[in-house]
């Protein structure tokens, strides 16, 4: 389980992480940030495997991913 | 537990970047500042900025930063790893600043075996000043300097720095990647770690060319400038390492 949070108010909607994401869970939102971009958004989370593409293909480090390690 | 996978860089500023929607050079500032990070030479290290769009990149990495005329960082950074031996100095300049104003210093810093590093960005055009033709800009490509398309017979064909410069004796590193894909984004940072170890060890002069899109002065999404990178840079300016010394491979 991981999960995955994004910076809105830096998103500048460019939409590459929406291209690289195998999950296909990235959409952008209805709403406006501050600089008038939609920012990037999950929509189901518990679909997110933590492949962290995504924040490795943004080029604005908007990112951050967080994985829960299984106990043993 | 939770454990964190991914988060922004130590060497980066908390600054957000000025740079258009989709624009690599994003990408590729955060592979340096991960490369400083693993290394640990933050407190170490010397940044010098080029003049272009990256010409703020003092505000975006958490080293010391200098700021060269346009061009000639590879001069001033020079001067700096003279006078202080024992920093990492690395120069950040884009094509219309290394391979057009700046051909002298970037090819005689490496003739003479600098003990710098380059991180060079090739997009194939002058992004600050409007999206003029560069020295870099392909057969065809169209710009506002070259609204038909760049004509041979007029302009000349595009200069490829990363073959030419490993003709050099001096220079001790030469690599030419891409940002177009995770996979690419990967094998860049990689490239961009073995050019920072080759200072480490004294060997000469390292330089990473690093494919890049320019979404805005191409004239398309960010998405399209990608597959436009994947389809026509990559043919013309092949990815590999063109030198390598032995200590490193």
């Amino acid at each position: 389980m991981a999960t995955v949070s994004f910076r809105e108010e830096r998103c500048k909607g460019c939409e590459l992480c929406i291209t690289v994401c195998p999950e296909k869970i990235i959409v952008l939102a209805d709403h406006f940030n501050a600089m008038g971009f939609h920012p990037a958004t999950v929509v189901e989370m518990d679909k997110c495997k933590g492949c962290a593409m995504c924040a490795r293909m943004c080029p604005d480090v908007v990112i951050e991913v967080v994985k829960e390690e299984k106990q043993a | 537990m939770a454990k964190v996978i991914f988060k922004r860089p130590e060497a980066l500023t908390d600054k957000q970047f000025h740079y258009c929607p989709g624009c690599t050079h994003g990408i590729i500032h955060r592979l340096v500042a991960e490369v400083i990070d693993e290394m640990g030479i933050r407190d170490n290290t010397v940044g010098v900025c080029p003049v272009g769009c990256s010409v703020f990149a003092y505000d975006y990495f958490n080293v010391d930063m200098f700021q060269a005329a346009h061009g000639r960082a590879p001069a001033v950074a020079t001067g700096i790893k003279r006078t202080l031996p024992d920093r990492m100095v690395f120069t950040y300049q884009g094509d219309g600043d290394l391979a057009s104003i700046g051909t002298a210093e970037i090819v005689h810093a490496a003739a003479r075996g600098e003990k710098i590093t380059t991180i060079f960005v090739n997009n194939a055009v002058y992004g600050m000043t409007g999206g003029q033709m560069a020295p870099t800009t392909l057969p065809g490509q169209k710009t506002t300097t070259t609204p038909k398309g760049r004509e041979k017979d007029a302009a000349g064909l595009p200069v490829k720095v990363s073959e030419m410069l490993s003709t050099l004796d001096g220079a001790a590193y030469i690599a030419r990647v891409s940002v177009h894909d995770p996979k690419h984004i990967l094998q860049a940072k990689k490239a961009i770690r073995k050019a920072f170890e080759v200072q480490q060890a004294g060997l000469g002069f390292a330089l990473v060319e690093v494919l890049s899109t320019c979404p805005t002065n191409w004239g398309l999404s960010p998405k399209e400038a990608l597959k436009w990178l994947a389809e026509n840079m990559i043919p013309y300016y092949p990815l590999g390492v063109y030198k390598e010394p032995a200590e490193v491979k």
